[in-house]
């Protein structure tokens, strides 16, 4: 019964029907929603959504992050402890960095770090009541493309919901504004993107895309993206 | 917790965003962001927004003893909150050091400033006196608490009216509020606060500073102003030298956005007065702007209609409405805006119904859709077993390819005799 998937509930609403998989008879329960005894409530308002075989969860608009293994974020480095560095990633607790978890690194060869920067990380360790860890290599040692972000650019902080939706291939956010103006981007799944433009004006430009493009249409976006690339250019 | 720290990428980007004349939220240097002044439903109740950030005042007034050195003065009083949910770096409970210095800042705005006339205040000369309560909680932070808690407080003061009172020898008498109508404090002036960053020791100013500008700025000056140009309060923090033309030119930049900010005040004063006495809607509830969120919004859902038809015999008979004179008709009748039916009966009868029994579904159907379609299921929408409230849910178009269930412990949704007539069978929706 994928019937009242797409609809929205409010906590503590009961759901019923839900389809369990047809071999185990269970149901996944994801974020938001809760087992007691045995009826299934929701504890955050929000859409219900369905994946193939039996996964359910609802999606609501979210400020704060937390932490899941395998998740790319963007997080700053706010102090440098013997052999790890301390990551801001926005959750309730920072996270660790070994300085070893960098390409090429070695006990010699340390990265180099600073406080204050911006490290896009993956999580290795995510565990409820546990300090997170993060890396920046992947299984075969190599970057693939994270480390420290260091050459100008913004980090604009926004909502998960937000990070999530333009990460959906279906958006068309970035692949628009990607055709007006060249820009490098970082998306961390905690809320933070990394924008960098070719002058300040399009960062800026790009900054104000994103912030305005949270409760967007992809028909929308394509036509504030228009504008937006009009008032670049002069028009 | 702990504020999110600002990384060197944030900082050194705002500088240079800042030394080009620009700002990263697109404002010119001397715009405010929108500025949204809404009342609750009692009075001395102001919600102001500044951009995102959002303070809330109210005011409350009791009686109580004056202070022995003021024997005919009431008392003004004061009390900023910082809560969590502004910010998770605020702590419930004691205040901070930026929490005093702004219920400092605006105490010395408000109460120093002596716009509110204490001696009115007076009942019987040392012995009771009103005193007047400002509560100010932040709502939520995004840079310059200080202009938004000024704008709400001294619009919360003007908004508030306190009950009357009557002396008479010995006897005091406070008036109820159906009693006689409540009067209002008297204001002299309503002083409000402009705040200013400087960067690069003085070198650039910006007005309305937001939260990332805030972090970076070499300090800030704030003037507490009201209309007739007077200054009412005047600080400058952090480690800068400002030269006295600096000094000069933001109080003549304060003088011009007083101005606007309280011919904005005394727009959303007069709005609220006319909407009271014209007996309209106010209070918060009737300013939240609707229909704001245009997504999330889901694929249009094809219903099968062909089982519809079986349901409906069942429980025709329980139901057998007069209605049904006007049966035959399988169009959509559209019963107000947002509002129709599919099939026959006309006017819907489940909402006088009074058991619990009923679901009800209303879809509001587009006028011309061809893929218009009714969700009526029989055991769909049996949720909340015991539940004893009974609602209509009425959905208007943005919300049509929503299902929306209503709790009841119905096994019956009734539908009078709707026989699909431009539905297009064989959808990928199959009840269950």
């Amino acid at each position: 019964m994928a019937d009242h998937v797409g609809s929205l509930f409010l906590p503590g609403d009961l759901i019923q029907n839900l389809k369990e998989s047809e071999a185990t008879k269970k149901i996944l329960l994801g974020p938001g929603l809760r087992q007691e005894n045995d009826l299934i409530l929701t504890s955050k308002p929000g859409i219900l959504r369905f994946r193939e075989p039996n996964v359910y969860w609802i999606d609501s608009p979210q400020k704060r992050y937390v932490p899941v293994k395998g998740d790319a974020v963007l997080g700053i480095v706010t102090q440098k402890m013997g052999d790890v560095f301390r990551v801001d990633v926005g959750a309730s607790e920072s996270a660790t960095l070994p300085y070893i978890a960098f390409e090429g690194a070695t006990k010699r060869n340390r990265p180099d770090v600073k406080v204050g920067d911006i490290v896009f990380a993956r999580f290795s360790v995510a565990n409820k009541d546990m300090e997170a860890e993060l890396v920046c290599i992947d299984k075969h040692g190599r970057s693939n493309g994270m480390g420290v972000i260091r050459d100008g650019g913004f980090l604009h902080h926004c909502s998960i919901n937000q990070v999530r939706k333009i990460l959906n291939p279906e958006n068309v956010l970035l692949k628009t504004l990607g055709k007006n103006m060249k820009f490098e981007t970082a998306v961390g799944m905690n809320g933070r993107v990394w924008v960098k433009g070719r002058n300040i004006n399009e960062t800026i430009a790009i900054i104000n895309a994103l912030a305005v493009s949270e409760f967007m249409t992809n028909e929308q976006t394509l036509s504030m993206c228009k504008k937006l690339a009009d008032s670049l250019a002069g028009f | 917790m702990r504020e999110t720290p600002l990384s060197t990428c944030e900082r050194d980007f705002i500088l240079s965003v800042i030394a080009d004349r620009k700002r990263i939220d697109g404002r010119q240097t001397y715009d405010y962001r929108k500025i949204k002044i809404v009342f609750g439903i009692d009075r001395g109740c102001c919600s102001v927004e500044l951009g995102k950030t959002r303070v809330l005042a109210q005011v409350s007034c009791e009686v109580t003893e004056p202070k022995q050195t003021r024997p005919t003065d009431g008392i003004l009083f004061m009390n900023v909150e910082l809560s969590p949910m502004a910010c998770p770096s605020f702590e419930s409970g004691r205040l901070s050091d930026e929490g005093v210095e702004l219920n400092r800042l605006l105490e010395r705005c408000i109460k120093e400033s002596r716009c509110l006339d204490t001696e009115s205040l007076c009942i019987v000369a040392g012995q009771k006196v009103w005193t007047i309560r400002i509560d100010i909680h932040v709502l939520n932070q995004e840079g310059n608490i200080l202009d938004c808690a000024s704008i709400a407080a001294i619009t919360a003061l003007v908004h508030f009216r306190r009950p009357d009172v009557t002396v008479s020898g010995e006897d005091v008498t406070i008036h109820e509020l159906d009693d006689r109508d409540p009067v209002p404090l008297s204001v002299h002036h309503m002083p409000i606060c402009v705040s200013f960053a400087f960067f690069d020791q003085g070198k650039f100013l910006l007005v309305d500073p937001e939260n990332g500008e805030e972090k970076v700025m070499d300090g800030k000056m704030v003037i507490g102003m009201n209309k007739h140009r007077e200054i009412c309060t005047l600080q400058i923090t952090g480690d800068m030298l400002l030269l006295k033309e600096q000094v000069l030119r933001c109080s003549n930049i304060a003088v011009v956005k007083v101005q606007e900010i309280s011919e904005l005040i005394q727009t959303a004063l007069e709005n609220d007065k006319t909407a009271r006495s014209e007996g309209r809607k106010y209070g918060f509830a009737e300013s939240i702007e609707r229909e704001q969120i245009t997504t999330h919004h889901t694929d249009i859902t094809n219903v099968d209609m062909e089982d519809i038809t079986k349901t409906n015999h069942e429980t025709m008979d329980e139901e057998e409405n007069q209605e049904q004179e006007n049966s035959e008709e399988n169009k959509v009748t559209i019963l107000e805006k947002g509002t129709g039916i599919v099939g026959e009966g006309g006017r819907n009868s489940w909402l006088m119904s009074d058991d619990d029994e009923d679901v009800k579904i209303e879809p509001s159907i587009p006028n011309k859709s061809k893929k218009h379609k009714q969700k009526e299921k029989k055991e769909a929408y049996s949720f909340g077993d015991d539940s004893e409230e009974e609602e209509t849910v009425v959905l208007d178009e943005s919300d049509l390819h929503m299902i929306k269930k209503v709790p009841g412990s119905s096994d019956s949704v009734d539908l009078q005799s709707l026989k699909p007539s431009k539905s297009t069978p064989g959808k990928k929706k199959k009840k269950r």
